[in-house]
């Protein structure tokens, strides 16, 4: 054995840790433990799984591009900005990080729901919101956000401002600047930012059957899929909970991959 | 491309007037926290300052009557910092080709000039590679490089080589004195030697105020100042070289360390040592040290715990125990000895 001695890490610190470790990966053998390997391969390529996965897929892929659209300009705010109250603005967007999903799905239902705050003025054009696709992605957004925007704004307070100063003094317009330079510098933290983003709109469930319901096809993403599976057809629900911790494993490590090479 | 600049920022008690004129380069010299970082950070558009106005090449970039605050970027005015900050996901062609680019030269256009620069600071080979593969010195070269392809009307210098390695400080003070030689230009430095070969002029600057300003070689030399007296205080001696060593104009020479390029023969040359690095005779000392010169005192003050003594342009610093024991007072005839070794000699 060699390598660097950890001063001040006294040994009992390893006995919690070990718990918590077995505490997390235990379930996840136990799931591998209960799959019917026999006809794995049929409960997760039938009808209604395959609809569900990619409705999950579509709907996350969806949602993480909206929250880079919108969560980028919002990190850039909080980070390179100064303004009243701007602690008061992160801690609410943050929220929905502590918030239950459900209760941020009947916040959406009360905003964009039939009878909703703005959900009748919606209803005037013609189409509504609720129990949609787009609520799924809706839903998705609103609990995946933060994460981005977190992600992103450590990155960019890590940065610093300095190389965006020499850039401006080199004649770059604050466009110019941002694109060539404060993004490019940030980017790893917006690649993790987005991977987050999108883990967490692929296993949302509470915000999503809140406001979105349960419509095949149309609303029912895979974590519903696997819910509503668990009573009628139980080696249907691991088989189908095996295939989002395998997506999960690859997406984190993807964004473990992508913030080395970088 | 004349600079006017008068700004007032009390938060840092900052009150500074100077101008500088068409490819002029000015020092501003001053204790830490002196307020030469924020006078560079005002003229940079980086800071607001609560009354004055800026003027460069005729234009206003700032002006707290007429409400004129120009954006960093259309002020034509580039800096470069302690550290390189060359740009980590850019080549080094890359770095040097941002400011062409951002005037909205095409790539190839800004390339080729951006090579054209690296070339000229002495890089030329390294434009293929990361920052990060660039030692120390190589860095801040590109980073001059980049900073005058940008094509400033003035360019800022916040104590471009105070980071860098001494080994390689010389070669890059050569560099920056021909680059900058008919440039606009101001440069903030803690080092008499920077101001000495860079700079036509000097300010200054304590406790938020400019204190004393004059040429390079006069303040230096002759410092009013407390503060320019404990940086400089310098003992400069100007002459030609002539084998080997530097002949002054009345025929006495003085042999000392070449720093940087040897010079030629005839080639006007400057030679400078610390007044700690001067020993003091009564009587001319034996064995013969090259660097003997017959002086007379013409001042003697106590700072410190070190004596100066002053004569002609000439100082020379010893302690208390030695100056009591030499006895000399303005008017005695003492012989000034420094070894060659202490004695760096720069192309003037």
């Amino acid at each position: 054995m060699s390598g660097a001695r950890a001063v001040g890490l006294p040994r009992w610190v390893l006995v919690p840790a070990l718990v918590g470790a077995l505490f997390v990966l235990l379930p996840l053998v136990a799931i591998v433990a209960q799959v019917d390997w026999s006809n794995f391969w049929g409960l997760i390529t039938s009808e209604s799984s395959r609809t569900a996965l990619l409705l999950s897929l579509r709907t996350s892929t969806a949602s993480t591009v909206v929250c880079v659209l919108i969560g980028v300009p919002m990190a850039l705010v909080l980070a390179r900005t100064s303004f009243p109250g701007q602690g008061v603005v992160r801690s609410l967007v943050l929220l929905p990080l502590v918030l239950p999903p459900v209760v941020g799905g009947l916040a959406l239902l009360y905003t964009f729901g039939k009878r909703g705050l703005i959900g009748q003025s919606i209803e005037v054009v013609g189409t509504t919101v609720a129990f949609s696709t787009l609520a799924v992605v809706m839903a998705q957004v609103f609990v995946a956000l933060p994460f981005l925007v977190v992600s992103l704004e450590g990155a960019l307070r890590t940065a610093g401002e300095r190389y965006e100063v020499v850039a401006a003094s080199l004649g770059a317009r604050p466009t110019t600047v941002l694109l060539r330079v404060t993004l490019p510098l940030a980017l790893p933290g917006l690649v993790s930012g987005a991977v987050l983003a999108f883990a967490r709109s692929l296993g949302e469930f509470g915000a999503t059957v809140t406001f979105a319901g349960s419509r095949e096809g149309v609303t029912r993403t895979l974590p519903l899929e696997i819910y509503l599976q668990r009573e009628t057809d139980p080696d249907a629900a691991i088989a189908l909970a095996l295939v989002l911790v395998v997506v999960a494993v690859l997406v984190i490590g993807l964004a473990r991959t992508g913030r080395t090479a970088l | 491309m004349t600079l006017s600049f008068t700004a007032t920022v009390p938060d840092r008690g900052v009150e500074v007037a100077f101008d500088v004129a068409d490819g002029e380069t000015v020092a501003l010299l001053g204790p830490n926290g002196a307020g030469k970082s924020t006078v560079l950070s005002v003229v940079a558009g980086l800071l607001c300052p609560t009354s004055g106005h800026v003027e460069l090449a005729g234009r206003t970039l700032y002006d707290a009557a007429a409400r004129v605050d120009l954006a960093p970027h259309r002020r034509r005015v580039a800096l470069l910092a302690q550290e390189p900050l060359l740009f980590p996901h850019l080549t080094v062609l890359d770095n040097v080709a941002f400011g062409p680019r951002s005037a909205g030269a095409s790539r190839a256009g800004a390339r080729a000039r951006a090579q054209g620069w690296l070339d000229e600071v002495g890089v030329g080979d390294l434009g293929g590679r990361r920052p990060a593969q660039l030692s120390g010195g190589q860095a801040q070269r590109a980073a001059v490089a980049r900073a005058l392809a940008a094509e400033p009307d003035l360019l800022l210098l916040d104590e471009p080589m105070a980071a860098l390695d001494v080994a390689v400080t010389p070669a890059l003070r050569q560099t920056l004195r021909r680059v900058l030689a008919d440039r606009t230009c101001v440069v903030v430095t803690h080092d008499a030697l920077d101001a000495l070969l860079l700079a036509d002029r000097v300010l200054v600057v304590e406790g938020g105020r400019v204190v004393e300003t004059g040429p390079t070689r006069e303040v230096l030399t002759r410092p009013r100042s407390a503060f320019a007296a404990r940086l400089a205080g310098l003992n400069l001696v100007v002459g030609r070289w002539s084998e080997a060593a530097l002949r002054l104009d009345d025929g006495s020479t003085l042999s000392g360390l070449v720093v940087g390029e040897q010079p030629v023969d005839g080639e006007p040359v400057v030679a400078v040592f610390r007044p700690t690095a001067v020993a003091v005779y009564r009587s001319a000392p034996h064995g013969s040290p090259r660097n003997v010169v017959p002086v007379t005192v013409t001042t003697v003050e106590q700072l410190g715990d070190l004596v100066r003594i002053r004569a002609g342009d000439l100082s020379a610093d010893v302690t208390l125990p030695a100056a009591a024991e030499l006895e000399l007072v303005p008017g005695s005839a003492a012989y000034f000895s420094v070894k060659a070794t202490e004695v760096e000699v720069y192309p003037a």
